[in-house]
């Protein structure tokens, strides 16, 4: 038993564990317990009431997702697992951590996952950039290829299962799964239209589930330890651990792997060492770019997807972004406004006309030129770019720092709108 | 008459080389549809020439069976398939939100005036292209970029200006023998 089930074997100072560490330390096996003494409807139901969230983004449950996909002897043969490693939330830096410090702990997970829903293809969809993952993945693919873990058949079970990288080359829309399901059959990655939902109609048009990196990396433990163990180590009312990590002006920026339910202040003054010398703390962004500032006083919320929830933001990716008292809200608002401007995939209107027009109006913020007028133009986009007026999420996930900055930094912006521009560039 | 026919004469397609196809060819074993590897493929051929010409993208088209303009769709989708010609050593620079706070703008300025360059821009001699890239996961260790597929991170001015005088006297090493 441990109670770090997702970083126990992670030690960044060394290489991760290859094959033969990672079994002696009891690697795999709940892959043979699975493989001897469960039927896949016993995993769904195990991962089902283990209270297991999407570690991604949405907080989606685990089980209930993998519920959809059809089973037993009318299902398709042919079936699709799909890991998402397209980090590229921005101030995002977790799955990277997972994928470098220890490898072997995903496609455990993923064997888990894949003999559920009865997929015999697993793609692992890495971003681009990631070279270093991609080395230690594909090196570990062939060393459980090598051992008998995968492959035909695995260890007489008569489960046969390959997984295959995929590399991609930079594009934050593929991290939406329908984006990506396009993007691995290596068309334009717009999103496609739901439904058909992707666990009945995805990949090549058959059942596909596609999963976080995160969230698959916590089955072996759910698998070997069970429901109850996994429940202890959320402190609140959600199951398990969570990687958090913090960035910006704090004395030691990291990622560390937490009970949920932690306190945020335990997370950015216990962990982070609290704010940089002479620094103060403004706001933060509770997990990642797509999130809702919150303030000071939010610091003693727990890291809950429901606490967080109701706080009006999101824990998301639960990589927390820190705005401190020296920088500027609106740059800060603008450079993420760039980022969702450039990534958005043209598919649909609001998304990829409105965005380079917040855009527009944050350079002229920032230069000098801001109009009063452009106050009501963004409030009116929250609208506009808002939950069910577009194809994906990309833009509803740009409006929540929009829209919590415009509630918040208001003083900031009419700074910028009266004062010939920025006030911190003056 | 000769320079306005061949600045107007349409690209043709370029055979891909042997080593190119090979390693297509592998891509297609992974996927059921061999359209799927457009992306794989391209990749490839950058991996090998450098960039992706029109002429290349054609090559890859027709071994694929599909439409150039339709692979060309997905070449201009992704922001690392280079589609012009880049130096030979690409410089992609974070500028997203951790980068931003901990000060990028200043370090990008300072990458600038060394080079000469801004970004979409390759130096004279055609050793560097600058570009920006999102948030390139290393929110911890900011500001960051990637060169030669390493993560330089904690970037400072003085780090910058090791970084380069180092590539300079490694250079000269290499061409010295």
């Amino acid at each position: 038993m441990t109670d770090r089930p997702l970083t126990r074997n992670i030690d960044m100072s060394r290489a991760p564990f290859d094959i033969g560490q990672y079994r002696a330390a009891g690697g795999y096996g709940s892959v043979e317990k699975m493989l001897k003494t469960m039927a896949p409807g016993d995993v769904l139901d195990l991962v089902k009431n283990s209270g297991l969230k999407g570690r991604g983004g949405a907080g989606f449950p685990t089980g209930l997702k993998w519920s959809f996909v059809p089973m037993g002897d009318n299902a398709p043969k042919t079936k699709y697992l799909v890991v998402n490693a397209d980090e590229m939330e921005p101030g995002t830096f977790k799955d990277r951590l997972l994928m470098e410090g220890d490898p072997h702990l995903l496609l455990e997970g993923m064997m888990i996952a894949a003999y559920t829903i009865q997929a015999n293809t697993a793609y692992i969809f890495l971003r681009g950039e990631y070279l270093r993952a991609e080395k230690l993945l594909q090196n570990a693919i062939a060393e459980a290829h090598n051992k008998g873990l995968l492959g035909k058949n695995i260890q007489g079970s008569g489960f046969d299962l390959e997984i295959i990288l995929h590399t991609s080359a930079g594009r934050y829309i593929c991290g939406e799964e329908t984006a990506l399901l396009n993007a691995l059959e290596g068309k334009r990655a717009n999103p496609r239209a739901k439904p058909p939902f992707p666990q009945v109609s995805g990949l090549w048009g058959k059942p596909t589930i596609v999963n976080n990196v995160e969230t698959l990396c916590n089955l072996p433990g759910i698998v070997n330890y069970g429901i109850e163990w996994f429940k202890g180590l959320g402190l609140g009312a959600d199951a398990g651990t969570k990687l958090c990590g913090v960035s910006g002006r704090v004395k030691n920026p990291g990622c560390w792997e937490l009970p949920l339910g932690t306190p945020i202040r335990e997370l950015l003054e216990d962990k982070a060492g609290g704010m940089c010398d002479g620094y103060a703390l403004r706001a933060f962004l509770p997990g990642g770019g797509s999130t809702d500032f919150l303030l000071p006083q939010h610091l003693d919320l727990t890291l809950d997807y429901d606490v967080i929830g109701k706080a009006g933001s999101r824990l998301a990716t639960g990589t927390m972004i820190v705005l401190d008292d020296r920088t500027c809200p609106v740059g800060m608002v603008g450079n993420l406004m760039k980022f969702f401007s450039h990534e958005s995939c043209g598919w649909c209107t609001p998304c990829r006309d409105g965005l380079p027009w917040i855009d527009e109006i944050f350079q002229r913020f920032e230069k000098g030129g801001g109009l009063e007028s452009d106050m009501q133009v963004l409030t009116d986009h929250l609208e506009y770019l808002g939950p069910g007026r577009t194809f994906c999420a990309l833009a509803p996930g740009a409006m929540a720092p929009l829209g919590s900055a415009l509630r918040h930094f208001r003083d900031d912006f009419h700074d910028h709108i009266h004062g010939g521009g920025c006030p911190w560039q003056r | 008459m000769n320079i306005i026919a061949s600045s107007t004469s349409r690209p043709t397609a370029r055979a891909l080389t042997a080593e190119e196809k090979h390693e297509i060819d592998h891509e297609m074993t992974l996927y059921p549809d061999k359209r799927a590897v457009g992306l794989e493929a391209l990749k490839i051929v950058q991996k090998h020439q450098g960039w992706v010409s029109d002429e290349s993208l054609m090559g890859v088209a027709e071994y694929l069976g599909m439409s150039a303009h339709e692979l060309d769709g997905v070449a201009t989708f992704f922001n690392l398939i280079f589609r012009r010609p880049v130096g030979r050593n690409v410089i992609l620079f974070c500028d997203s939100v951790s980068c931003w706070i901990m000060g990028c703008d200043r370090i990008k300025e300072h990458i600038s005036n060394r080079l000469g360059i801004d970004y979409g821009q390759t130096t004279a001699d055609g050793e560097y292209t600058l570009l920006p890239v999102p948030c390139l996961g290393d929110c911890d260790r900011a500001p960051v970029m990637l060169m030669d597929g390493e993560q330089h991170r904690n970037l400072t001015a003085e780090k910058i200006d090791q970084l380069f005088a180092q590539r300079a006297l490694n250079k000269e090493a290499s061409e010295s023998k």
